[in-house]
């Protein structure tokens, strides 16, 4: 009889986490804002088909590391990135990178669902149509259709899809976004607090997607809800003040963290 | 613990359950030793009194039971704080069970107080219920530490009352042997000293569990264990 004991099994899982190819890395990351230091040497890395949920208290600089990842931070003046950041092993912050197709490759979906003024169709169309993805029609119709199916959303709108996006619920609006990001074929999708605005009905069908979206995607999530961090991902990684404070398995991280800081945040104590 | 929720009433809420576990500690190490007491000096009243304070544990164990559930539900605790309030609910059932065991000694005072038992053999049970007494006090006094170095010290301590109760089992089947009218008194004897023994495994118990709600760890290495009655041959030779 194989007896297997807790602690060959923890191993063998390790192993296996241990050799989940990384698909972003994230070495010696800073971030300034003009002369304001948002980010100090954060090395983060991301593994493929992983959910890394992104953790701490306001101004931690979780959201500016996750903006770094497709270089959404390239928007605000006075924003400055150090350090190395990769896509499969290609550095993005590379001259020669095209910024356009490095978003089309790593989506993102925001705090507040925020659908295009136009239909359900046309939100999900918009980006294969000016990354020509589609080249009829028909070819169209099947994106638009897999992707509002990707998301859990294509039998709630399949007979009004040309009604507008913002007829929806707030949850409806906000898988409709997760639908728009998928609708490119990115590879990684980043999500920045997507269930803030939710209730926990609405929540509960995002968290429930991005288990689903695991299997093809690779997906950064950052949350205020330390229980939602603990449901959905498998990595987790702590921000205090700027600086990566501790990165490690979800069920380890929310049960005994190693670090001080971790542990006082997630148990809601004064540090 | 070293800081305080920023939640205030949370701290309360924590503070409420390992103050029931003390309370609970208590009564349970008087039931515990007070049953070896009527026994050893055929007190039924002090065996009475120990049998009515059980409800006491039934109660708390219930009570604290409840709270851990509603707080879990409240307040959604991670890491330490989960710990605790989960290491809180295995605590209560050991301490649940010392009062039982407390109990059926004390039942069983009333079934030997009209025969004479040898002198010698309570006060080998005397001794078996001091070690375990001790044994309860200190990991009672570790849980208001939680110190995973002196629940550590508990748990390898053990072995100690094992060896005592394997001795007293022994001393009792040479007595059975000898008179078969000893073989009634003897056997609740028996069963007086299991009930001791087991309190000192639940006391062990406590030990790895306040070491769990320390460290995030279970303590390493297998339980020392000195009891060989299992396998004892109780052929007269």
């Amino acid at each position: 009889m194989n007896i297997i004991t807790d602690t060959a099994l923890e191993k063998a899982l390790d192993a296996k986490m241990n050799t989940t190819p990384l698909k972003m890395i994230g070495k010696d990351v800073s971030v300034y804002y003009g002369d304001k230091r948002a980010l100090f040497d954060v090395n983060l890395n991301v593994r493929q088909n992983t959910v890394t949920a992104l953790i701490g208290p306001s101004g931690c600089g979780k959201s500016t590391f996750l903006r770094c990842l497709n270089r959404m931070n390239d928007t605000i003046d006075h924003c400055r990135v150090t350090g190395l950041i990769t896509l499969d092993e290609q550095n993005i912050y590379d001259s020669a990178i095209d910024v356009v197709e490095l978003r089309a490759r790593v989506g993102m979906v925001f705090q507040k669902p925020n659908p295009f003024p136009k239909s359900i169709y046309e939100n999900v169309a918009y980006g294969p149509r000016i990354h020509g993805l589609a080249r009829t029609k028909s070819e169209m119709d099947q994106i638009v259709e897999s992707s509002l199916q990707k998301a859990g959303l294509f039998n709630e709108v399949k007979d009004r899809l040309n009604e507008p996006g913002t007829g929806l619920s707030g949850g409806q609006q906000q898988r409709l976004c997760i639908a728009r990001a998928v609708a490119v074929s990115p590879e990684v999708i980043l999500m920045d607090e997507p269930c803030s605005a939710l209730d926990p009905i609405a929540t509960a069908r995002v968290e429930e997607l991005i288990h689903e979206l695991r299997a093809n995607y690779t997906i950064v999530i950052v949350t205020h809800s330390m229980q939602q961090a603990a449901r959905v991902s498998q990595r987790t990684a702590m921000f205090h003040m700027g600086n990566l404070v501790e990165e490690n398995d979800t069920d380890k991280m929310f049960t005994n963290p190693d670090d001080q800081r971790t542990q006082d945040y997630i148990m809601g104590r004064f540090g | 613990m070293s800081s305080s929720h920023i939640v205030s009433a949370y701290d309360e809420e924590l503070k409420y359950l390992s103050r029931r576990i003390s309370e609970m500690g208590g009564v349970a190490e008087r039931m515990a030793a007070d049953a070896v007491r009527a026994l050893v000096n055929s007190d039924t009243v002090l065996a009475q009194k120990v049998i009515s304070d059980d409800p006491i544990l039934d109660e708390a164990e219930r009570q604290i039971g409840e709270k851990a559930i509603v707080t879990i539900a409240k307040r959604q605790p991670m890491a330490a704080d989960l710990r605790e309030i989960i290491g809180s609910i295995r605590i209560a059932a050991d301490l649940e069970r010392v009062g039982d065991l407390g109990k059926n000694t004390a039942k069983r005072v009333l079934a030997v107080s009209d025969s004479t038992l040898p002198r010698t053999l309570t006060r080998g049970l005397e001794h078996l219920s001091e070690l375990a007494s001790a044994q309860l006090k200190e990991v009672l006094d570790v849980y208001a530490s939680r110190s995973p170095e002196k629940a550590n010290g508990i748990r390898e301590r053990d072995e100690e009352i094992d060896a005592v109760y394997t001795a007293l089992f022994r001393e009792l089947l040479t007595y059975m042997m000898e008179d078969p009218r000893n073989i009634t008194p003897c056997t609740h004897l028996l069963f007086c000293a299991k009930n001791i023994e087991r309190i000192g495994d639940h006391a062990t118990n406590i030990a790895e569990t306040i070491f769990y709600m320390a460290t995030g760890a279970q303590p390493v290495g297998e339980r020392p264990k000195d009891d060989t009655t299992t396998s004892l041959n109780t052929m007269p030779t």
